[in-house]
């Protein structure tokens, strides 16, 4: 009886209820998408890179050995010695190494020399490993993996050849054109920076650049210098799997202590989260946006309630009359508005689903963001509860003027 | 007796001028008790404290042998809703239920269980069609809104209904509807009847005819 009054009662007044209903639509729209939207950048930024221990660069930034090596941002301030790779890669706690080499690029997309160990080691979310949707890892020299982002927005497909550039920017003059590679497979998209850089082999690397002297190619240098010794002499950075977690501290002082070249050693996980502590005021901003559109909705709520109390007193003195205590009159302004916030909560999730459902695609093909559309997470449920209790606090105010009309 | 008063003396608070001072008066089981008297001499107060809605300053409301003054307020209400009927001069019903969720409501708040057959026969006793019945309460005549009052008054079978100018809204043919479908009602019940109006023609057929300014002592030079 109770609830079928309120509703009555909503209903009867359907054109401020439906203004007010679609105002807290709205704002809750953009607290639980805001909301979603941060998480999960959070959540996919810090699955960039997963299941490694260390990442070794020449000495710098934390933050900048994370942004060249994971994010392909900014550049090396140095290199490393092959010698002091292999120096460490021979550690008996090592378990296994990626080598990258950093410098060339294709369109503007970066490119990496590695190993195959990369396909088999690297990890990225939940453990997650990398995988070919297409064709093999490279095998031949001049044959190169490419990230889905890469494939999908050059029309790159598998036999496909094409020139890498020297450097790093979008229009290069200086190519690599003797030697076109081969597109041998295409990994699947992984929602990281992997899915932006062409994977070739360290002996590729090499390769195109023998003959070339402080990064300009010599005229006199042939090409396909097939049987040359082509060991690096330096790579930019490697990432290291440890045997034990135990070793990481050991391992990580000494190579940061090491004698015969500057290296640092940083802790993927410990630098991510430095790196996303960065943003946190752009976060934190665009929460309290968000909590304050909701809180003038919310007011809202109050002033279209508070209005109505007074075209109400007749009803107020009737349900008196026939034995209603002024609580139940208090109650059953609380329950009205609950009944809005309710219906807005639900209209909002579902709203927010549709979206995700529509736009979700693009925003995984253009940004690389994968946004969950399963929206009852601990989290948004929690916001929702503060939603609700914060419906009761600001109903309190028509609440009680109708409770002291009920008195009268 | 049903309801006796003794020495009844009322002031609204904060203003220390006594709006009745009633030594003595009462209605017995089954009897109809007109009361009249010009606008301002507390005939809204009067009710408002036979019903429970205001307590006395000093003296006492037995009704029942239950003095109400006694009762907390949370027991008034429901005393209210058990044992008395009330309808007004207009603006009876909750304005977007049905009239017979306007019933339920009542019946609900009477602690009543299933009362769908008893409201539907008195609406249809009260001339209201089911389609009537169904209508939000607002988009009724007045005429339909004060009958469908009685109804609500009387699904609880109270034993006293105070009824507050319930004509002044209506026409004269309106008017004699209503006082015969009351008459008919209460005719099949022992409920009693505090009738207030100014209209004395509408006293007839009543068992005691009154004037609230020959009870209330309030007011007299003394």
């Amino acid at each position: 009886m109770f609830l079928r009054l309120a509703l009555a009662s909503l209903h009867s007044r359907k054109g401020s209820v439906l203004l007010t209903f679609l105002a807290i639509t709205v704002s809750v729209f953009v607290l639980l998408g805001v909301e979603q939207i941060r998480q999960q950048a959070k959540s996919s930024f810090n699955n960039t890179v997963s299941g490694i221990d260390l990442i070794v660069g020449a000495r710098t930034g934390d933050i900048n050995l994370l942004l060249y090596s994971v994010f392909r941002l900014g550049h090396a301030s140095n290199n490393i010695s092959w010698q002091s790779y292999q120096h460490i890669a021979a550690d008996p706690n090592v378990a296994w190494t990626i080598p990258i080499a950093l410098g060339d690029s294709h369109n503007g997309y970066r490119v990496m020399g590695t190993t195959v160990d990369y396909f088999n080691y690297f990890r990225f979310g939940q453990n997650r490993p990398l995988v070919l949707a297409e064709g093999m890892p490279f095998s031949q020299r001049y044959e190169l993996v490419l990230g889905s982002e890469v494939a999908r927005s050059l029309g790159y497909q598998i036999g496909d050849e094409l020139v890498l550039a020297h450097g790093l920017g979008n229009a290069s003059f200086s190519q690599h054109k003797g030697k076109p590679f081969r597109v041998a497979g295409i990994l699947r998209t992984t929602g990281t920076p992997v899915d932006q850089t062409l994977h070739v082999s360290l002996d590729a690397i090499e390769a195109i650049h023998s003959g070339w002297q402080n990064g300009v190619k010599m005229p006199s240098s042939a090409h396909g210098h097939g049987e040359e010794d082509l060991t690096p002499e330096s790579i930019t950075a490697f990432m290291v799997g440890l045997k034990s977690k135990l070793a990481i501290f050991r391992l990580q002082r000494q190579i940061n202590t090491y004698d015969n070249e500057a290296l640092q050693a940083i802790l993927p996980g410990v630098t991510l989260s430095q790196l996303w502590q960065m943003m946190s005021t752009m976060e934190n901003t665009l929460r309290l946006i968000a909590a304050l559109v909701l809180l003038a909705s919310l007011l809202g709520l109050a002033a279209m309630l508070l209005a109505s109390i007074k075209e109400r007193q007749g009803e107020i003195v009737v349900m008196r009359a026939i034995g209603a205590p002024p609580l139940f009159v208090f109650a059953l302004i609380q329950t009205e508005a609950l009944l809005i916030s309710l219906g807005s909560i639900i209209a909002a999730n579902l709203l927010l689903v549709l979206c995700i459902k529509v736009v979700g695609n693009a925003l995984a093909e253009r940004y690389s963001l994968y946004i969950d559309s399963h929206l009852l997470t601990p989290q948004l449920a929690f916001y929702m509860a503060v939603i609700m209790i914060g419906t009761v606090l600001v109903s309190v105010i028509p609440g009680i003027s109708a409770y002291r009309k009920a008195l009268q | 007796m049903l309801l006796s008063i003794k020495d009844l003396r009322f002031h609204y608070p904060g203003d220390s001028k006594m709006v009745l001072d009633i030594p003595q008066w009462s209605v017995k089981a089954g009897e109809q008790v007109f009361l009249h008297g010009p606008s301002g001499v507390g005939k809204s107060t009067f009710l408002k404290l036979l019903a429970g809605l205001l307590v006395p300053s000093g003296g006492s409301i037995t009704m029942l042998e239950q003095p109400l003054q006694s009762l907390r307020s949370g027991q008034r209400d429901k005393w209210r809703a058990r044992h008395i009927g009330f309808v007004f001069q207009q603006f009876n019903l909750v304005p977007y239920l049905s009239g017979r969720d306007n019933i339920h409501l009542a019946a609900h708040f009477g602690g009543k269980g299933d009362v769908d057959t008893a409201a539907t026969t008195l609406l249809a006793s009260l001339g209201l069609d089911e389609k009537l019945r169904r209508k939000p309460a607002a988009e009724l005549s007045i005429g339909q809104q004060q009958r469908v009052a009685i109804a609500r008054a009387l699904i609880n079978q109270p034993e006293l209904l105070i009824v507050d100018e319930p004509t002044s809204a209506l026409d004269a043919k309106n008017c004699d509807l209503f006082m015969a479908l009351l008459r008919e009602q209460l005719a099949e019940s022992s409920t009693a009847l505090v009738f207030v109006s100014h209209d004395l023609s509408l006293a007839n057929d009543m068992s005691r005819v009154e004037s609230l300014e020959d009870i209330n002592q309030a007011g007299r030079g003394s």
